[in-house]
Order: structure tokens, then C-alpha cells, then sequence
């Protein structure tokens, strides 16, 4: 695999901050309807990061309008303008589909992670 | 039926300008040189024998060594290609992935992954049985295999259980996505027959 992680290491993107699971990301996208583009945000509690390299992706969970909603973004895709990190959550999981069975309240925050 | 013999290195991931993300096989193609060039007059019908991978000497043995004389190189694996000009090839000259342009499609032509002894449920699609009305051990089977006593046989070519995979595969008009000429890299739109590290034939397709 090496040699195709050095035909695509060009693909990898290294302005995008570390985040992991429990972390609580505004990401922002490119948009293309028709012939416009737009900016539009996705903001929410990653609950997952999966795959390695330019093969990696990371999922995002949000409630909107009581409903949850996940979406699930390539790591590297280039649609993506800006990911900030919000606050780091204290979780003891590096998945968590947990948080599907929760409600109120505790279905849309994790425990912040303390700073020292 | 220009071609190139080419190694499977894996499958990723590229986004093309427009930020899409597209599935690639990336395959490492030649650089191959031909090794015997067969022509209408001598051999009946006119293609390209074109050999990959160069070995030391002792790896091979003697009458390959020998057939590869002319070419000046030693290669383990030969291949052949039909062509249409026999004038446009010498024995001994390079092909390289710049025989291919973007946008080209290409035939992959490999030997699929073997799967072993499999059910026809997994070698030739069939449903299965029922799972419920009073039906027991028919999940998986693969029902009537004929009428009785006339004929009295099951018909040659019946769809049966057996070994699986691991035979000659070809996957049409592939997209040709990136060619990187300096590491002799295709990428190609797509899935392709066998593990990694197997041999493949790529093809240009017809258009």
C-alpha cells in the first residue's frame, strides 16, 4: 500500500484540525446548486472516525427539529471549507452510537472535556 | 487492442476538480517491452507478445532465457496482445502507461479472488428456499434439478454447487482517472478482478 498512499498523499489535506469522537465540530461545505455555490454549516457532536489516510471519514450528529440527523463527510474531500472544534468532549469510547437510544437533553451533548 | 500487463496496488480514494470523490484501482502498469512480434505471414495471425517485471537471470529458466534473447531483457511474465499493424511494433521496444490518455477506457482483464466450494446460492444467484410453511433444511437449496424418468439423467451445464472464483475475469470500459507517468501508475475508475499483487491485462477498449 505504499506506493498508493504515495501516488495519493497530494489528496491529503493537513489544515483541518485534530478532532476525535465526542468533540463538537461546526463544519462548513461547499454547496454547488446548478451553477451557484454556497457555503452551509453542519454543526453537531462527531460520533465517529473511521478508515485511515485519504480513506478516512468522520460522523456527525445533530437533533434538528427533534429529529436526528447524521451525516457522514470524507476527512479529506475538498468540499469541505473549514471544520472548527468547538469543545472536546470527555468520553471513554471511540464510537458513540450510544447516543441514538438517548433523549432531551443528553441526546445532544457529551461531558466537556475539563481543560488543564 | 493496444495493452499494457499491469499489477494491482490496491483501491482508494481521489476527488476530481469538482470535489467529488471517486473509488480508483490503483494499478502499476509496465513499464513492459516486447518481446516477439508475430505477424500474418509467419504465424497466421498478428499480435504482440510483450513481457513485465524484470528478474535476474538465474530466476529463469533456460529456454525462456533464450526466447528473450532478441528483446535484450529478462522478464518473468509474457502476455500477448492482438494488434491490427504489425509495421508499428519492433521486437525490444518500451511500452509504457503513455500509450493511454484521461479519459480512455480500458478492458481489465484478471483472475478473480477463489472463493472455494460454494453453494448456488453463491455461485450462480438462485433465491433459495422458503424459510417458513412448514419447510425444513431448504433455506439454501437449489430445488428440482430435472424431470424423472424421461430423461432419466440431469442435463450437461446444470447450475450445481462447485468450486467458485479464481477464473479468468474481464471488466469492460473502465474510466481511465489519473495516469501518473513518473511512478507508472494507472488509476482506474472502479473495481478490478483478483487480490493485490495480481496480474492484470489492460486493454484499451473499443470505442
Amino acid at each position: 500500500m505504499d506506493k498508493v498512499y504515495n501516488a495519493t498523499k497530494d489528496y491529503l489535506r493537513k489544515d483541518l484540525p485534530d478532532f476525535r469522537a465526542g468533540d463538537s465540530l461546526t463544519v462548513t461545505i461547499k454547496i454547488t446548486e446548478g451553477e451557484k455555490t454556497r457555503a452551509q454549516e453542519f454543526k453537531g457532536i462527531c460520533i465517529a472516525r473511521k478508515g485511515s489516510g485519504l480513506n478516512s471519514t468522520f460522523m456527525v450528529r445533530k437533533i434538528s427539529h427533534g429529529i436526528g440527523v447524521e451525516r457522514i463527510f470524507p476527512v479529506h474531500s475538498p468540499k469541505i471549507i473549514s471544520i472548527i472544534k468547538n469543545s472536546s468532549g470527555n468520553v471513554k469510547r471511540s464510537k458513540l452510537y450510544y447516543i441514538r437510544k438517548l433523549k432531551g437533553k443528553k441526546a445532544t451533548k457529551v461531558k466537556e472535556l475539563k481543560q488543564r | 487492442m493496444e495493452g499494457i500487463i499491469g499489477k494491482k496496488l490496491g483501491q482508494t480514494r481521489i476527488f476530481n476538480e469538482n470535489g467529488e470523490n471517486i473509488q480508483v484501482t490503483v494499478i502499476e502498469a509496465g513499464p513492459c517491452y516486447i518481446t516477439q512480434v508475430k505477424t500474418k505471414k509467419v504465424d497466421g495471425y498478428s499480435s504482440i507478445q510483450i513481457g513485465y517485471k524484470e528478474e535476474k537471470d538465474n530466476r529463469l529458466n533456460k529456454p525462456k532465457l533464450g526466447h528473450l534473447k532478441k528483446a535484450g531483457k529478462s522478464l518473468k511474465i509474457l502476455r500477448e496482445f492482438l494488434i491490427l499493424d504489425e509495421k508499428k511494433y519492433k521486437t525490444g521496444d518500451k511500452i509504457t502507461v503513455e500509450i493511454f490518455d484521461l479519459g480512455n477506457k480500458v478492458n481489465v482483464t484478471g483472475t478473480s479472488k477463489g472463493k472455494g466450494f460454494q453453494g448456488v446460492m453463491r455461485r450462480h444467484g438462485f433465491h433459495g428456499g422458503q424459510a417458513t410453511h412448514g419447510q425444513s433444511d431448504r433455506l439454501r437449496a437449489p430445488g428440482s434439478i430435472g424431470a424423472s424418468s424421461d430423461p432419466s439423467r440431469v442435463w450437461k451445464g446444470m447450475k450445481m454447487p462447485g468450486h467458485t472464483g479464481d477464473e479468468k475475469v474481464t471488466i469492460k470500459n473502465l474510466d481511465i482517472v489519473k495516469i501518473d507517468k513518473k511512478e507508472n501508475l494507472l488509476f482506474v475508475k472502479g473495481a478490478v478482478p483478483g487480490a493485490k499483487n495480481c496480474i492484470l491485462k489492460v486493454i484499451k477498449a473499443k470505442v
